[in-house]
C-alpha cells in the first residue's frame, strides 16, 4: 500500500513539475512576441510604450537569461506569488483567483458528488429493470453528449429569460453584497439551481450509463453466479454487484475531474457567474497572460489535489490494492 | 470523455462449449458482421442519425446561397421561407452557419480524434506488449498527461499560439486528449498478449511486428473502432467548448463559435432560440448518434450482449 | 437420500435454434454413491449437473422431472426452487478459481450468505472452521481476501462451503480438471471424504477423466451428444463395458507401460454431431465401428443386467 501511494505521489508530482515548466515554457516558445501584442491591444501612447516595454519585460523575466527566469518562476511560485494581474492592475492574480474560486467550488463540489451519487443509484436501477433501462439510458445518452455550456444556454433561455423562474446571471442579486445573512444565501441558491443544473444534469448521464454496464458486467460475474447457485437472494447479489461496480467508477471519477472542471468553465461563462470559468473567459479576452497562467496553475494543482485524495481513498476502499496483486500460487 | 469505462467491456468470451458446433461452416466473418449489424436497432440508428448529419455537412452548403459569415439578410429575424433557420444579429444566414460548421465539427473530431486514437493505440500497444521500461516510461508519461486537465493546457497553449485553423485545433486536441485511450488499449493488449494463440505465434518465431498484426490486432479490431468512435465523441465537445471560449479560429464558423456569438450578442436574453438552439442539437447528434452506434457496435461484436 | 431423475430435457437458446444439450436423461442415484458423469467436451455433461440445480440464463427446460429424497425437485421454477439450493442440492462449480467476491473476506461472505439463507450462523460458524482444518487450511482463512489464496485453496474453500449445510446432492463440476495429477488424487480423495464423513449424501462428479472416476467414483454414467451412452459400476464400465463409445474412449486412454511403437492409441475418428440439427437415430451411429440400419433408430437407454444400462441395440442384443 505505501508502495502504491509512493509511486502515485511521484507521479503527481511529475506531472506537477511537467505542468509547471509548460505553463512557463508556452509564453517564451510560442511564436509571436507577447509584450508586442499587449501592447498593440493597449493602444498605448506612444511616449508610455518605452516604459510599459520595460515593466513588461520586467514582469515576464524577459531580461534575465532563461534558466535563471525558470528559477525565478519556481521561487515565485512557492511564494505564493502568481504575478500582477494586467487586466485588473494592480491586483495580485492570486487575489483575484481567491476571490473567484468559491464560487467555482460550489458549482463544482456539489455536481461532482450528487451527479455521481445520482448517476450511480439511477444506473443501478436501469441494470435491473428493463422499463427503466428502455428511458434512462436513452435520455443518459442523449445527456452525456450535451456540451454543457449549450445546455446552461437552454436553462437561461427557458428558466430565466422566458418563464422567469430564476435569474439569468451572476451568483447573488447585484444589490446583495456577500455576507452570512439568510437573505444572501436565499439569492445565492436562487441563482445557483440552474448553473447547477446544467453540469449536473451532463455528469449524470455520464456515470448511469457507466453503472449500468458495469452492473451488468457484474451480475454476469462467476461470483454473482456462484451465489445464485447457493441460493442467495438477489438483494445479497445486487449488492455486492453494486459495491463491486462502484470501484472502477471511482477510478472513473479521478479521470473525469478534468472534464467536469472544463464543463464548470463554460457554463459559470453562460451565466456570467463570478467563479474562475468568467475570470478565465475575461483573461482570454484581455490577453492577461499572467491570469490566465495563475488559473492555469491554480486547476491544475486543484485536479491533481483531488485526484490524489482519490486515490487514498480507493485505496482504503479495495482490498486489492492493499494486498497487492499476488493471486494465485 | 464523457462515457466511462463501462463502455468498453468488449472481451469477446466464447459460447459454452459444445453449445454451438455447426455441422455447416458457420457464415463467413465479414458477413456475420453485416447480419448482426443491421439487425441492431441501436446501431443503425446512431449510424443513420450521424450520417445525415454528415450529409448536411457535405451537402447542405450547396443548398444555400449564402455563405455563412456573409451580412445578407435581415438582422435577428426568426426562421423564415427565404432564411431556414433564420438571422443572427447581425443578419448572418444561421443556416449557412450551420452546415460549414457542421463541416469544422467533422474536421476536428476526425482529426483530433484520429490523432488521439494514433497516439493513444500506439502508446497503449506498445507498453502492453513489450513491457519492461518500456511500459513503465510510456506508463508515467501516459499518466502524467492524463491527470492534467485537458482544457487547461488548450487554453493556455491556444491564449499564445493563435489559432488558425481547425486543424491545428484538432491537433492540439488530439494531442492532449490520448492518455485514457492509451490506458485502456494497453490493458486490452496485456490481455490478449496471454493468450494461448499468441504464445505459439511467439514460439513459432513469428516476428513481433507479425505476431501484433495477425494475432493481436485482429481481435482488437473491434475494441479500437469503438475507441475511436470514443475519441471522435470527444474531441467534438472539446473542441466545442474551446470555440464557445473564443480560442478557435475566428475568421470561420464551428457549432462552437456559433454558440460563442449568439452567447455574446445576447441572443438569450432576446430570445432568438433559432441561433443557440441549432449547435447544440446539432453536436447532440452527432455525439450521441456515435455513442449509440457505439453501443450497438458494442453489441454486435460482443455475443454475450446480444438479445436473443 | 436417492435421486431419480425422468426424461429430462434441456435445450440452450441460440438465435439458430435450440441446441438440444440435454435430451432425455433418466437415471438413479442411490444413497450414499458417489456417481461419475463423464463425456467428450460438449456432450451435455455440464448442462446436465447444472439444471439440476440452476438453470442459468441460457438454458431452457423443455420437460422431465426430477425427485430427490422423494421430493420433486422444480428445476423449471427459479424461484421455488431456491429453498432447495445450497440445503438439500449444492454444487462445487467449474468455476470455483472465481467463485469468491474479490472484495469481500472469505468469512465476511460466508457469513453474509448464511444469513441470507436464514442459517442460524453461530451453530454452523463452528463446524465451517472444522471443516476448513479438516481439509488443511489455516484458521485465519476466513480472515482473507481470495485474492490472497493460492488457486488450490480457493478451491478447497468452495468446496468446504458448497457442503456447509450437508446438502443430499453434492454436484461437482470440472473439479479436477485443471489440476495436476497429484492435486487431483488429492482432490478426489476429499470429495470421498466428505461423502464418508456424512457431509454430503450422494455426488455427482462431472468429468471428462475417466481415470480419475474409476479412482473415486461408485458408479459411472457416460454421456455422448445430449444423451445417455452407458451407466454401471465403475468396475464395470473399466472392464466390461457394451456401448461402443465407452469402449473406443476407454481404448483412447494411454496405458502406462505401453508404448506408442508397440500399440497404437485408438482414437475416435470425426466429430459429435450438431446438437443443433441431431441425427434421427443413435448419435454415435455415424462414428460407431460397429452400427448397422438398426441404428438409424434411437436405442432406448435400459437396462442389460442389474445396475448396468446403455443405449446400444448391439449391447442388447
Amino acid at each position: 500500500m505505501i508502495r502504491y501511494l509512493a509511486r502515485k505521489l511521484t507521479i503527481y508530482l511529475l506531472t506537477f513539475f511537467v505542468a509547471v515548466t509548460v505553463d512557463w515554457a508556452i509564453p517564451r516558445f510560442m511564436p509571436g512576441d507577447p509584450i508586442q501584442q499587449l501592447l498593440g491591444r493597449m493602444h498605448a501612447q506612444p511616449g508610455s510604450q518605452q516604459a510599459l516595454t520595460s515593466y513588461y519585460t520586467k514582469a515576464f523575466g524577459f531580461d534575465v537569461p532563461l534558466w535563471k527566469q525558470y528559477l525565478n518562476f519556481w521561487a515565485a511560485l512557492f511564494h505564493g506569488d502568481l504575478g500582477v494581474s494586467i487586466a485588473n492592475f494592480p491586483t495580485p492574480v492570486w487575489e483575484l483567483i481567491r476571490g473567484a474560486v468559491p464560487y467555482t467550488l460550489a458549482l463544482l463540489v456539489p455536481a461532482i458528488l450528487l451527479s455521481f451519487w445520482a448517476g450511480n443509484k439511477v444506473g443501478a436501477l436501469a441494470a435491473r429493470r428493463k422499463v427503466l433501462d428502455n428511458t434512462v439510458l436513452p435520455a443518459s445518452y442523449v445527456l452525456t453528449a450535451t456540451p454543457q455550456m449549450w445546455l446552461g444556454i437552454v436553462f437561461a433561455w427557458v428558466f430565466a429569460t422566458t418563464l422567469a423562474w430564476f435569474p439569468v446571471s451572476g451568483a447573488y442579486d447585484f444589490s446583495l453584497q456577500p455576507a452570512w445573512t439568510w437573505e444572501f444565501f436565499q439569492s445565492f441558491m436562487h441563482h445557483w439551481v440552474l448553473p447547477f443544473l446544467a453540469l449536473f444534469l451532463v455528469a449524470f448521464g455520464g456515470w448511469a450509463i457507466g453503472m449500468r454496464n458495469m452492473i451488468i458486467y457484474e451480475l454476469e460475474a462467476d461470483y454473482s453466479n456462484y451465489l445464485a447457485a447457493l441460493g442467495a437472494p438477489t438483494k445479497l447479489v445486487r449488492k455486492y454487484a453494486y459495491r463491486n461496480a462502484l470501484l472502477p467508477q471511482i477510478t472513473g471519477l479521478a479521470l473525469a475531474l478534468g472534464a467536469v472542471v472544463a464543463g464548470a468553465i463554460v457554463v459559470e461563462i453562460v451565466f456570467s457567474y463570478p467563479g474562475l470559468g468568467t475570470l478565465t473567459l475575461n483573461a482570454l479576452q484581455n490577453r492577461d497572460y499572467f491570469l490566465i497562467q495563475g488559473i492555469f496553475l491554480f486547476l491544475i494543482v486543484g485536479v491533481l489535489l483531488a485526484n490524489f485524495v482519490i486515490d487514498i481513498a480507493y485505496v482504503f476502499i479495495d482490498p486489492r490494492t492493499r494486498v497487492g496483486m499476488e493471486g494465485g500460487s | 470523455m464523457a462515457v466511462s469505462t463501462g463502455q468498453l467491456q468488449a472481451d469477446i468470451e466464447p459460447v459454452p462449449p459444445g453449445a454451438l458446433q455447426p455441422a455447416a461452416p458457420a457464415p463467413a466473418r465479414r458477413s456475420e458482421f453485416l447480419y448482426f449489424a443491421f439487425r441492431n436497432w441501436k446501431f443503425v440508428l446512431g449510424l443513420a442519425v450521424v450520417l445525415a448529419f454528415l450529409a448536411l455537412a457535405v451537402f447542405g452548403p450547396m443548398l444555400t446561397a449564402h455563405k455563412p459569415l456573409e451580412f445578407s439578410g435581415p438582422t435577428a429575424s426568426p426562421p423564415s421561407h427565404a432564411y431556414w433557420f433564420g438571422t443572427t444579429s447581425f443578419g448572418q444566414d444561421v443556416f449557412a452557419q450551420f452546415v460549414y460548421g457542421l463541416r469544422a465539427t467533422f474536421l476536428v473530431g476526425c482529426v483530433g480524434g484520429g490523432i488521439a486514437w494514433l497516439l493513444g493505440a500506439g502508446v497503449g500497444f506498445t507498453a502492453g506488449y513489450r513491457s519492461g521500461w518500456i511500459d513503465d516510461v510510456l506508463n508515467m508519461l501516459t499518466n502524467v498527461v492524463l491527470v492534467i486537465p485537458t482544457l487547461a493546457i488548450l487554453i493556455i497553449v491556444a491564449a499564445y499560439l493563435n489559432v488558425h485553423s481547425y486543424v491545428t485545433e484538432a491537433i492540439l486536441i488530439g494531442l492532449t486528449s490520448w492518455p485514457w485511450a492509451a490506458r485502456a488499449v494497453r490493458a486490452q493488449t496485456f490481455s490478449l498478449k496471454t493468450r494461448d494463440f499468441v504464445d505459439i505465434a511467439r514460439l513459432s518465431g513469428r516476428k513481433t511486428r507479425h505476431v501484433i498484426t495477425t494475432e493481436i490486432a485482429p481481435n482488437m479490431s473491434s475494441y479500437l473502432l469503438m475507441m475511436f468512435i470514443l475519441l471522435f465523441g470527444g474531441a467534438v465537445l472539446i473542441g466545442a467548448s474551446l470555440d464557445f471560449l473564443g480560442l478557435g479560429p475566428s475568421a470561420s464558423v464551428s457549432l462552437g463559435l456559433m454558440m460563442n456569438n449568439a452567447y455574446s450578442a445576447s441572443a438569450l436574453l432576446l430570445g432568438l432560440w433559432w441561433w443557440f438552439l441549432p449547435p447544440g442539437i446539432g453536436i447532440i447528434g452527432i455525439v450521441g448518434g456515435l455513442y449509440v452506434m457505439n453501443v450497438g457496435l458494442d453489441e454486435i461484436f460482443n455475443p454475450k450482449l446480444r438479445e436473443l | 437420500m436417492s435421486l431419480h431423475v425422468d426424461d429430462l430435457t434441456v435445450y440452450y437458446q441460440s438465435l439458430r435454434g435450440d441446441v438440444k444439450a440435454v435430451d432425455g436423461a433418466t437415471f438413479e442415484i442411490a444413497d450414499g454413491e458417489i456417481m461419475g458423469l463423464a463425456g467428450e467436451s460438449g456432450c451435455g455433461k455440464s448442462t446436465l449437473g447444472k439444471s439440476l440445480i440452476r438453470l442459468d440464463t441460457r438454458m431452457r427446460y423443455v420437460r422431465g422431472s426430477v425427485e430427490l429424497d422423494g421430493q420433486e425437485l422444480p428445476v423449471w421454477d427459479d424461484a421455488r426452487m431456491n429453498p432447495f439450493r445450497f440445503r438439500q442440492v449444492s454444487i462445487i462449480p467449474q468455476y470455483a478459481l472465481s467463485a469468491l467476491n474479490p472484495t469481500r473476506r472469505i468469512g465476511r461472505m460466508a457469513v453474509e450468505l448464511l444469513k441470507s439463507r436464514d442459517v442460524a450462523v453461530d451453530a454452523v460458524l463452528p463446524e465451517f472452521r472444522r471443516r476448513l482444518e479438516l481439509v488443511d487450511l489455516p484458521q485465519d482463512i476466513l480472515e482473507r481476501f481470495p485474492i490472497e489464496l493460492s488457486g488450490g485453496m480457493k478451491q478447497r474453500v468452495v468446496m468446504v462451503l458448497s457442503s456447509l449445510l450437508d446438502p443430499s446432492l453434492l454436484i461437482a463440476d470440472e473439479v479436477t480438471s485443471a489440476l495436476d495429477v497429484s492435486t487431483q488424487r488429492a482432490v478426489a480423495e476429499l470429495l470421498v471424504e466428505f461423502r464418508d464423513r456424512g457431509f454430503v449424501k450422494s455426488m455427482i462428479v462431472i468429468t471428462h477423466d475417466l481415470s480419475v472416476l474409476y479412482q473415486m467414483a461408485d458408479s459411472i454414467l457416460v454421456m455422448y451428444a445430449g444423451k445417455l451412452a452407458e451407466k454401471a459400476p465403475a468396475e464395470t464400465i473399466v472392464n466390461d463395458s457394451r456401448h461402443p463409445y465407452t469402449q473406443l474412449l476407454l481404448s483412447s486412454l494411454p496405458e502406462v507401460g505401453v508404448r506408442y511403437a508397440e500399440r497404437r492409441l485408438k482414437g475416435i475418428p470425426g466429430r459429435p454431431p450438431s446438437l443443433l440439427e441431431p441425427p434421427a437415430g443413435c448419435r454415435f451411429q455415424a462414428r460407431c465401428p460397429v452400427a448397422t440400419e438398426k441404428c438409424d433408430e434411437q436405442p432406448p437407454f435400459c437396462p442389460l443386467e442389474a445396475g448396468h444400462e446403455a443405449a446400444c441395440w448391439k449391447a442388447v442384443a
